[in-house]
């Protein structure tokens, strides 16, 4: 198989990232992967929720005297927008059009370090509130599951990075576009987690 | 896997078909999007409110979120396409065993 | 690696062991490992009946005992058992699919090295400061209270040892999705194949709850957190969950592959295709549903109520119809047929009435009401030892003499093999029999030493006997491969004669690439139809081209090595007197994350080997 072939425009074929054989391989691994991963999140959420607003003395702030709508709804927008930059580079890379890809990359990368910057700030205004990791079982469940997705993420913009500057003087090829194609997946899947946790820990939280 | 292309005698009508089969997609991701959006808001709206029961918000902003989540998986992850039944059953099956894991933490996780 | 080479220095033979992404080669990396780990957990057993074999014994310390508990449970479950029926796996199912090997060789190798440093690492606790101590199943009320750093070895052991398996597990099932022979439908695989389908997804749904629940006890006990502390809020019974929902799949973990290999075994030696093949693969499926539904059984005395408890022992029992299922079948499959009792069928036909006992212990255990009696008893040691022994490992020894002769191309001493059979056999009913008495007058499980005079004197000092029965077996199983070893007298393709799968077909040990041209298989058990049609190979599916081989790397090594250092600081990070702990946590990631990204930026395209020299062998071949 030469992977490493330049191709036009007319002979990229239409799905770059299953056309051979260790791309396949690597798309449905990658895929079950993602299954596990549905389980561990599963669990984290599972243990939030048996250990929400579960604080040693009844003076220690609960979900709903945390959580706030702004800083969350902010979050949220910025991560369900970087999905979809995600889907335009990826669109791009189906056009075999590379520059516009690492672009569209680019974009995805920025709003990434924009929500991590937002968690930040979000876990440091806790810890001054009192809330901390160590304070109550709910605080060790709270930073734990959302911690995991915020390293998850971390690890999602590391991934799209060295994949951009390895890749920027070489171009697509069908040995690397399997792998622009499953951090993309990587990406979609942080984001579904993400709907869950601002769905299960934020609203339902300040609900009550 | 998805949509093979047969590479056909002229390659520039088949790149012209595809590049329009391309751009059709991301119409359609794209619409899916306004839709995700559409749904985030009305599910932070619902809460913003305060006035609703919360025995009415949850299970519609739980169903809200199941919406989305089948949104991204469907068409940005592409479970839409052809080739995709292994892949759905093992989503299926993880999420599952997640559901049962969630549902007994509720229920019988005994003090 | 290209390794035409024929004879090696002991240096570069080891330097291919580290770098080899060769299925075949892991595999054996794997039985070696698992093999001497197994020895361990052995000689754990050995040291408790001893401690128990009379009253009032002083052999050993009521901690050091917790310890040898501890560490045989998890030894024998994660170190031995596992990783040995992932060796037999890795050897086997890519050529009884016709691959030429795993979808990811590299991460195949990375899996074994995690699982290795990972035990490397539960095991030193005995040299630094004790083993953990709160039995296998660590429960945190215990653990997190444990004194000194052995709980802290086994999260961060298991840990390790358990992204390894989860990444064999992804590894076997894209294999067996996307590599499958031309014509190999899902309905032609062979049953060890589909037993390593189903266990695979098995593991990649029943780990992440593990890396979970160890996450939460390694945040605990290291970090301050208060998962498990009722006094800041925790709950305890969190960890019982979270283990129990790995724990329970994992038991099936263990038996489906030695079903697998007692399914191909019974075949083969009964000379009769296997009685209800698609049931036997319904029933298969359907276990692994169903283990996922029932790991609250092992919680039945903690109070989850009366309708989870009922709900979990229905369940429970309904995992007896898929097994009655294929205990008939494989006794059908020997009806009518003639058969040979080689050692592999010796232990395969022992197997179905010793596991069959522990089925039947274990719908009694189902049962919550009367569950409440036999609680934390030795009645529940006698019944998982009698499927563990009495399944799985009897399953592993006739599986490793089965497939020795593909895996090491000689043959194992068959009179030898004998002795080794008989002598476990016997050993394993003695030691254990007796332990449901033992269970049911009142003996609790656990406890380091008794009393004299309750009636447990000589069914203790039976128990014991008969260990010493199953330990000279297995003595007698190293010398024979000793003997064989040095022997070394080389066999042919299908060296018992009777093969019906793929893996017959090809010389053992096979050659690196495995198939020179990918057979056709026209239905189940392959190669048996072509030899019904007096053919002596498979029919190609493809011209003779040139072949696609991935390198071999030392990266995998690295990798986990790194992991490795910054468990040792993580591990130390609580105590208040050792400053150099975050550095080295900083440098162990720093290796691992290095070597990942030396991994990413560096091009592996793998090599050719060219039509020609593959012609050269046939060449060769002929005129021998």
């Amino acid at each position: 198989m030469h992977v490493e072939e330049k191709f036009t425009d007319a002979t990229w074929p239409a799905a770059p990232e299953t056309a051979t054989l260790e791309g396949k391989n690597k798309y449905l691994g990658f895929w079950l992967f993602l299954g596990g991963e549905t389980v561990l999140f599963a669990s984290l959420f599972a243990t939030y929720l048996a250990l929400k607003d579960k604080v040693p003395d009844s003076g220690m702030l609960l979900a709903k005297d945390l959580y706030e709508i702004p800083l969350t709804f902010a979050m949220t927008m910025i991560l369900l927008t970087s999905s979809l930059t995600s889907v335009y580079a990826m669109y791009h890379m189906k056009n075999n059009s590379f520059q516009k890809m690492q672009t569209w990359l680019l974009i995805t990368v920025v709003l990434g370090f924009s929500f991590l910057a937002l968690e930040v700030y979000e876990f440091n205004h806790y810890v001054h509130l009192g809330h901390t990791f160590t304070s109550s079982a709910y605080g060790s469940a709270f930073y734990t599951l959302v911690g995991f997705h915020g390293a998850h993420v971390t690890f999602g913009l590391m991934w799209f990075l060295s994949l951009m500057l390895r890749n920027a003087k070489r171009g697509l090829s069908l040995y690397n576009a399997p792998k622009f194609f499953v951090a993309s997946l990587y990406w979609h899947f942080i984001d579904v987690v993400w709907v869950f946790i601002f769905t299960v820990v934020y609203l339902m939280g300040m609900v009550g | 896997m998805t949509n093979q292309q047969s590479n056909s005698a002229n390659p520039n009508l088949n790149l012209e078909y595809r590049r329009k089969q391309n751009a059709e997609e991301m119409k359609h991701q794209v619409i899916t999007f306004t839709m995700m959006i559409f749904f985030t808001l009305i599910a932070f709206a619902m809460v913003a409110m305060e006035s609703i029961s919360r025995w009415f918000i949850i299970p519609v902003i739980l169903l809200l979120a199941a919406i989305q989540v089948i949104f991204q998986l469907y068409y940005f992850m592409h479970m839409k396409h052809k080739g995709h039944e292994t892949i759905a059953l093992f989503i299926y099956s993880g999420l599952t065993v997640g559901l049962i894991t969630v549902l007994v933490f509720l229920t019988i996780v005994w003090l | 690696m290209s390794t035409y080479a024929k004879k090696q220095g002991f240096g570069a033979t080891l330097w291919d062991f580290m770098t080899t992404v060769d299925h075949k080669k892991i595999a054996i990396l794997y039985l070696i490992s698992g093999g001497l780990f197994f020895i361990l957990g052995g000689l754990e057993a050995m040291f408790i009946r001893i401690q128990l074999a009379v009253p009032d014994n002083n052999f050993m310390s009521a901690g050091v005992f917790n310890e040898m508990i501890t560490m045989h449970g998890t030894t024998m479950i994660f170190l031995a058992a596992m990783p040995i029926l992932l060796g037999i796996m890795n050897a086997v199912m890519p050529l009884q699919i016709g691959a030429r090997d795993v979808a990811f060789p590299f991460l195949n190798s990375l899996g074994f090295w995690m699982f290795f440093f990972g035990g490397v690492m539960l095991n030193l606790s005995w040299f630094l400061g004790g083993a953990p101590d709160a039995g296998w199943t660590s429960y945190a009320s215990l653990s997190i209270h444990s004194q000194g750093h052995g709980v802290d070895f086994y999260v961060l052991g298991l840990q390790i040892s358990g992204f390894g398996t989860l990444i064999a597990g992804i590894n076997f099932l894209v294999t067996i999705i996307n590599m499958r022979t031309p014509g190999m439908t899902y309905m032609r695989m062979p049953m060890f194949t589909w037993t390593t389908f189903v266990v695979s997804a098995l593991i990649l749904f029943a780990f992440p709850p593990l890396t979970v629940g160890l996450t939460l006890m390694l945040f605990d006990r290291m970090f301050g957190a208060n998962f498990f502390d009722a006094a800041a809020g925790g709950n305890t019974i969190i960890w019982e969950h979270l283990f129990w929902i790995f724990g329970h799949p994992e038991v099936y973990i263990l038996i489906l592959p030695a079903f697998g290999i007692f399914s191909e075994i019974l075949a083969t030696f009964s000379r009769k295709r296997l009685f209800g093949y698609s049931s036997m693969v319904f029933a298969t499926v359907l276990i692994g549903f169903l283990g996922f539904m029932v790991w609250a059984h092992h919680m039945f005395t903690v109070g989850l109520g009366p309708i989870a408890n009922a709900i979990f022992a229905v369940a429970t029992m309904a995992i007896a119809v898929p097994t009655g299922i294929k205990i008939f079948n494989w006794i059908f499959t020997m009806w009518g047929g003639s058969v040979r009792f080689t050692v592999p069928m010796l232990y395969a036909v022992s197997f179905i009435p010793s596991f069959t006992m522990g089925g039947v212990t274990g719908i009694m255990l189902a049962a919550a009401p009367a569950d409440y009696q036999y609680h934390d008893s030795y009645f529940v040691v006698a019944h998982f030892h009698y499927v563990i022994v009495g399944g799985v490992v009897l399953g592993i020894l006739a599986g490793i003499t089965y497939y020795w002769p593909k895996i090491f191309g000689t043959m194992l001493n068959e009179t030898l093999g004998k002795f080794t059979f008989w002598l476990f056999l016997i050993g394993f009913h003695l030691t254990f029999f007796i332990q449901h008495f033992l269970g049911l007058w009142g003996m609790p499980r656990r406890v380091f030493t008794y009393l004299p005079g309750q009636g447990w004197d000589i069914s203790n000092l039976v128990s014991t006997i008969g260990a010493m029965f199953m330990a000279v077996g297995v003595i007698i199983l190293l010398i024979n491969i000793i003997i064989t070893s040095v022997k070394n007298v080389r066999v042919g393709n299908d060296p018992w004669g009777d093969g019906r799968t793929l893996e017959w077909a090809i010389p053992s040990p096979p050659p690196f690439y495995n198939f020179k041209q990918l057979p056709l298989a026209r239905g189940l058990d392959a190669y048996w139809i072509e030899k019904m049609e007096g053919k002596k190979e498979m029919t190609p599916a493809e011209p003779l081209g040139d072949i696609h081989m991935p390198n071999g790397s030392i990266i995998p090594i690295c990798i986990t090595f790194g992991l490795f250092v910054a468990s040792f600081g993580a591990l130390y990070n609580m105590d208040a007197d050792k400053p150099w702990t975050i550095p080295v946590i900083i440098i162990g990631l720093l290796i691992t994350f290095g070597s990942m990204l030396i991994r990413s930026i560096k091009d592996d395209h793998g090599f050719h080997i060219h039509k020609e020299d593959l012609m050269d062998d046939k060449d060769k071949e002929v005129k021998a």
